[in-house]
């Protein structure tokens, strides 16, 4: 009882002076820290704010850690070199907590709060799409590295751009000929039950078929489930292909309980590395992948022959030969995706520059800019390869690369063009009003 | 596949689940009962086992069995002194009162869970299985550990139910459960006995995360799931009757390993938590609970 009279006579105690004055020491004391937020607005020579909504908790973590590390390593470069338009960026970083509710409340305090030019950066597609029309009432350019078809789809509006990585739909249509050539013509798909993984279901069987493939068996997983075994058996036992991606921490149990359901035999697999980003695929269990292959945007080993700006891209964020941090060999990073933060920023910087851009009044123009834009050239700017931009429906379209798992490293067997990914366009989003 | 070796798949991995989460369920149960607790972190401290395990597994070099060991012993007893600390920092001093301690377990959850983030990282990471032997049954390969894992939990429940019945600790527990104050008159230090009990709570779900972490990972989000099952478990078997928690954690466990190969685990999710409502409307003490005093 002693302990609830404490409690009692602390709130009843009246705020004496001297707290008061700590309390106010204290405010002033946050409001000069560095890093705090000053609501003034925006000078000429002032930074431009990006402001980059990241996952730093929930599902796509180890994501966020090497979206930043990207980000990061590519900010610093473009402010040496003079910034965009001779300002320097500033990345204003809010956790979105891979939640689509959350995603889009970043993206209102961002428009609101930190008054920051652009909003940038997120990878899940759930994100995206809860994002997204804040995004377009604010009227705040949105620029996602989320590899989704749902911005190619039309389904975002006219604020929403991905100019930096490939979409789901372009390749799994660029692997498709590869996969129904020299792996396997009866293909059965496991992915994950949700917009991501329906788009791989959506997307591949129809490239699979056009190719003389055929897709035997389509299985969904729950993204919440932690154990496979209980799936297998509708695996069609005369399955040449097991075209798998998944997402999320299960995915190593999905691997072990594949090897152990199989042993030696059992039909070849083909993955998206989505399923083993930030996963060494050295962990115990995986040595069931060895001989598989997998689907990598760029590749997390460094490959022989690798270009100079794949070099300086790789030793400016800090990855190792392995693809994992030069600091720490065991946190491996999410290659196969986080290069296109550092190539969405370059993109941006060459949409403000051409936009002229001076502030959020010009952020129309900006838009109109990176619409404007029709191919990227492989170099610094562009480490993983030149791309193609479709101003209609906000995409970009690029190579993508084929990978063994050969003595527990991921070896490059096949990259593909750029045209085996293109598709006809759905959308027109230049006919939204601005 | 055929039916027969499809159904014998199908329960294997619905005993697999009933083992894990009968270790679970159980720590909540005996909170439950005993202190009268809602432990909303239950799910936590389970995370933070199979955590530890890693930590404590990695930190070992040689044959992955002993790196397995230690972490059996000194994850659960990490873990029921993080329990005991929080009883004593906590609980305590909000003298148990039922809503309070529900939301203080709610703030202890986030805690633990972003100290987890804070210091273990957003990755999932494996702990190798003290053996890796592939049972070759005709239709299908199986984890000899998964079967392991089922031993061990039979073993412990058994254990468990011995200490209850028939050790003077469990005779004092089980005194205090039955009347607080009664007991209290007879010089049981009941005190006592609550930190006791949280602590052992916590163990349990640690040890039942420690014989997961090789088949499942750890990962810092892994305490929800295990959280929800143990509650729909508990409630369906009596809060505080160890023989319902058992059976209900059978029920379910193997219900959903059955009902999810067969038709669909979304299925499965719904028809536990079917069960829950009905059995909250028709029998609202549980099928094995005590009618309230």
């Amino acid at each position: 009882m002693t302990d609830r009279r404490n409690v009692s006579s602390i709130i009843r105690n009246p705020i004496s002076r001297r707290s008061a004055l700590k309390g106010l020491a204290a405010t002033a004391a946050i409001g000069t820290a560095p890093g705090f937020v000053r609501y003034s607005q925006a000078q000429s020579s002032a930074p431009i704010k990006i402001g980059f909504q990241a996952h730093r908790t929930g599902i796509g973590a180890s994501y966020g850690r090497w979206y930043e590390r990207t980000t990061a390593a590519a900010v610093k470069l473009i402010n040496e070199a003079g910034g965009i338009n001779g300002r320097p960026i500033e990345i204003i970083t809010e956790d979105d907590g891979t939640d689509a509710a959350r995603g889009a409340e970043v993206i209102e305090k961002f428009a609101n709060q930190h008054k920051t030019d652009i909003v940038y950066g997120t990878l899940f597609s759930h994100v995206v799409v809860g994002s997204a029309p804040a995004a377009g009432e604010l009227k705040m350019p949105y620029y996602v590295v989320s590899e989704g078809y749902h911005v190619a789809s039309g389904k975002m509006n006219r604020w929403v751009l991905q100019p930096g990585i490939t979409d789901v739909k372009a390749q799994t249509r660029s692997v498709a000929p590869w996969i129904t050539s020299n792996v396997g013509k009866k293909i059965t798909m496991i992915y994950p039950d949700y917009a991501f993984g329906h788009d791989h279901r959506d997307f591949f069987a129809p490239a699979a078929v056009e190719q003389g493939g055929e897709v035997i068996a389509q299985i969904p997983i729950p993204p919440t489930e932690t154990s496979f075994t209980r799936y297998f058996p509708q695996i069609p036992a005369d399955t040449d292909v097991i075209y798998h991606v998944m997402v999320g921490p299960a995915v190593l149990t999905f691997v072990k309980e594949l090897g152990e359901f199989y042993g030696g035999s059992g039909p070849a697999l083909f993955g998206f590395i989505d399923s083993l980003e930030a996963v060494d695929i050295n962990s115990p269990g995986l040595e069931f992948l060895e001989g598989s292959h997998f689907w990598e945007g760029m590749p997390r080993y460094l490959q022989e022959g690798a270009s100079e700006a794949e070099i300086a891209y790789r030793d400016a964020v800090g990855l190792d030969e392995n693809g994992a941090s030069v600091n720490d060999p065991k946190d491996v990073s999410t290659n196969a995706h986080s290069f296109g933060c550092w190539e969405t920023l370059y993109v941006i910087k060459a949409a403000m520059e051409a936009a002229d851009y001076k502030g959020p009044e010009d952020r129309a123009k900006l838009i109109e800019a990176t619409e404007a834009m029709t191919e990227f050239a492989e170099g610094k700017e562009h480490p993983q390869g030149d791309k193609v931009f479709n101003g209609k429906i906000h995409q970009c379209f690029g190579h993508q690369n084929i990978s063994v798992v050969e003595n527990q490293k991921l070896k490059v067997v096949h990259r593909t063009s750029i045209e085996d990914g293109m598709y006809e366009p759905e959308a027109d989003y230049t006919t939204q009003t601005l | 596949m055929g039916f027969g070796p499809y159904f014998l798949l199908a329960s294997l991995e619905g005993l697999v689940t009933a083992a894990v989460l009968t270790l679970t369920a159980l720590g909540l149960s005996l909170v439950f009962g005993v202190m009268r607790v809602v432990n909303v972190a239950h799910g936590e401290f389970f995370m933070l086992g199979a955590v530890l395990a890693w930590a404590i597994s990695t930190a070992f070099a040689g044959h992955p069995s002993i790196g397995f060991a230690a972490a059996l012993l000194v994850s659960p007893l990490v873990v029921g002194g993080v329990a005991l600390l929080a009883e004593r920092l906590v609980l305590r001093r909000l003298n148990y009162d039922p809503e309070a301690t529900i939301v203080a377990t709610i703030g202890l959850l986030y805690i633990v869970q972003q100290l987890a983030l804070t210091f273990y990282g957003p990755d999932a990471r494996p702990v190798q299985a003290p053996f890796n032997i592939r049972v070759t049954l005709p239709w299908f390969g199986y984890s000899g550990y998964k079967l392991a894992v089922i031993a061990a939990a039979i073993v412990l429940v058994i254990a468990t139910w011995l200490v209850l019945t028939r050790t003077k600790v469990g005779l004092v527990m089980r005194a205090t459960q039955y009347d607080r104050e009664t007991a209290q008159a007879f010089g049981i230090p009941v005190d006592r006995v609550y930190a006791g009990v949280f602590a052992l709570g916590a163990m349990l779900a640690a040890i039942a995360a420690v014989l997961v972490v090789p088949i499942q990972q750890a990962h810092y989000l892994m305490g929800r799931d295990p959280l929800l099952l143990s509650f729909i478990v508990v409630i369906i078997g009596g809060l505080g009757s160890l023989r319902g928690t058992v059976v209900a954690a059978v029920l379910i466990g193997l219900s959903d390993g059955i009902i999810s190969v067969f038709f669909s685990p979304t299925l499965a999710k719904m028809l536990a938590t079917l069960l829950v409502a009905l059995v909250l409307v028709f029998r609202p003490q549980g099928l094995f609970g005590a009618a309230t005093r």
